[in-house]
């Protein structure tokens, strides 16, 4: 492992996220655009579902988009022939994995500052534990992301097939992180399946940070999602092979 | 032996059920060595090999004198895979710049003009890749080849499509490397690019089926391309 090629992957590709203006842009505007559909959804109803809800999406997001990105683009450098020529070289998996994690880390960190921005400041959502560790928990939960993505891209042939990987990875996680139903009014065997994923850490970090904001309670869930995070970077290192057939 | 850079003994690949190099042995020494064969023979998948990306059952691969793709030849084999390996939505030098980082190139902006110039994109050097013409593309993947002055250049079939002109000028300067010693591996399936070899090997079906200079090769038929068939011919009578 070496620093300076990690910091060379993580450069090019925020070069490469750089010029590609469209997917910028929607990286950064699109999450605080449906933070705001889901504020106005509940504008006109008693309670504050908005406080609940709200903190759950802001774990989302750096989630889903991360993991496509990140799936999609890895796959792009198996299929080109650029991870075969990087292989070859002196470049360690780590180095590769890392970064991808770095760059999409501080896309995650920007997309997150600018929602939480528009949550707290715009849309009134309640905050009471430092509105900074929100953003800790975001950038935690895009690594998860990008790691389960890069993971996944070893599975899929085609551009089209990892697209599929979204609702078999990341809706189920969706589904059962708490958002719907109390992640312990559930079922006993869905609560047992809730325990162990990962995102529904991410969700109850969130929500810890809007409730009674115990931050030793947040740190714990924040280590269950990088303990994740840095199993799935492990996995994905393990899918990439100096050699293949 | 140090006339040999490559060493190949008994190399033995399967890719599924195909056994796409039954058992090849040969030696590439220095100079610029063309490996002529038709599409589908096994060129490339013995390219790979050499560069120690390529999964083998059996038998060994040795590059200066060090079992292919191990650590220390990383920074020394120079590959050009046959589609060109760069990212399309970085430009030329953008490129070059990322792939000497990697590579650990010292100097790097004196290397990455180097590389640029050697392939004559220096026109086109902010120019995303993504905007080029095919062949413009291939050179700007095989300059990446060249950042670090690499002692081993592998080159799968880094010429194809190209104009005329630029191909002369490519062949002159696999010459030019290898008199500054850089032994070049050189793929073709266009058998007309025999004769701008210093050695040859010809390959078919996954095998080797001739070696040696391209006058020796051609004996006394037209071309190469003839003293192919003849081979092939004589093989399939005996």
């Amino acid at each position: 492992m070496s620093p300076t090629r990690t910091l060379a992957v993580a450069g090019r590709v925020l070069t490469q996220v750089r010029r590609d203006r469209r997917t910028l842009v929607m990286l950064l505007v699109l999450p605080c655009a449906l933070i705001t559909l889901l504020w106005w959804m509940f504008a006109d109803l008693p309670g504050n579902a908005f406080d609940r809800l709200g903190p759950g999406l802001l774990a989302i997001f750096p989630f889903i988009v991360m993991f496509l990105v990140t799936s999609v683009t890895t796959l792009r450098e198996r299929s080109s022939g650029t991870l075969e020529r990087l292989l070859a070289m002196p470049l360690g998996r780590l180095d590769f994995l890392l970064g991808y994690a770095v760059a999409f880390g501080i896309i995650a960190a920007l997309q997150s500052a600018l929602a939480v921005a528009v949550s707290v400041g715009l849309l009134g959502l309640d905050v009471n534990g430092p509105v900074w560790l929100l953003g800790v928990v975001a950038v935690v939960d895009a690594v998860l992301g990008t790691a389960l993505g890069l993971f996944v891209s070893a599975f899929a042939a085609t551009e089209f097939q990892a697209v599929q990987f979204m609702p078999l990875v990341v809706v189920p996680q969706i589904l059962l992180c708490g958002l719907f139903v109390a992640r312990d009014a559930l079922p006993p065997v869905l609560e047992v399946i809730s325990n162990a994923l990962p995102l529904s850490y991410a969700v109850d970090a969130m929500q810890e940070l809007v409730g009674a904001a115990d931050q030793s309670a947040v740190w714990g869930d924040v280590s269950v999602v990088l303990g994740f995070a840095v199993a799935g970077l492990a996995l994905g290192a393990a899918t990439l092979r100096r050699r293949t057939a | 032996m140090m006339n040999n850079v490559i060493a190949i003994v008994d190399l033995r690949v399967v890719r599924g059920t195909r056994e796409v190099l039954p058992g090849i042995t040969l030696d590439v020494g220095p100079g610029v060595t063309g490996l002529l064969g038709p599409s589908g023979c096994g060129k490339s998948t013995l390219m790979r090999s050499v560069v120690g990306v390529q999964e083998v059952r059996s038998g060994t691969v040795e590059i200066l004198g060090r079992p292919a793709g191990s650590k220390a030849l990383r920074d020394r084999v120079g590959y050009v895979t046959q589609t060109a390996s760069v990212y399309d939505d970085l430009s030329v030098a953008e490129n070059l710049r990322f792939f000497a980082r990697v590579l650990g190139v010292r100097d790097l902006d004196r290397a990455c003009e180097a590389a640029i110039a050697s392939v004559d994109l220096d026109d086109h050097r902010d120019q995303v890749v993504g905007d080029l013409s095919g062949g413009q593309r291939s050179r700007a993947s095989l300059a990446v080849a060249l950042l670090g002055a690499p002692d081993v250049l592998v080159l799968d079939e880094p010429t194809v499509g190209l104009d005329p002109v630029l191909r002369r000028d490519l062949w002159a300067l696999f010459h030019r490397l290898a008199d500054d010693g850089t032994a070049v591996l050189v793929s073709s399936h266009v058998m007309d690019e025999a004769e701008r070899c210093d050695r040859l090997l010809l390959m078919r079906e996954g095998r080797i089926i001739a070696h040696g200079t391209p006058a020796v090769i051609r004996g006394d038929a037209r071309d190469i391309e003839d003293a192919f068939l003849r081979l092939v011919e004589n093989e399939a009578v005996a």
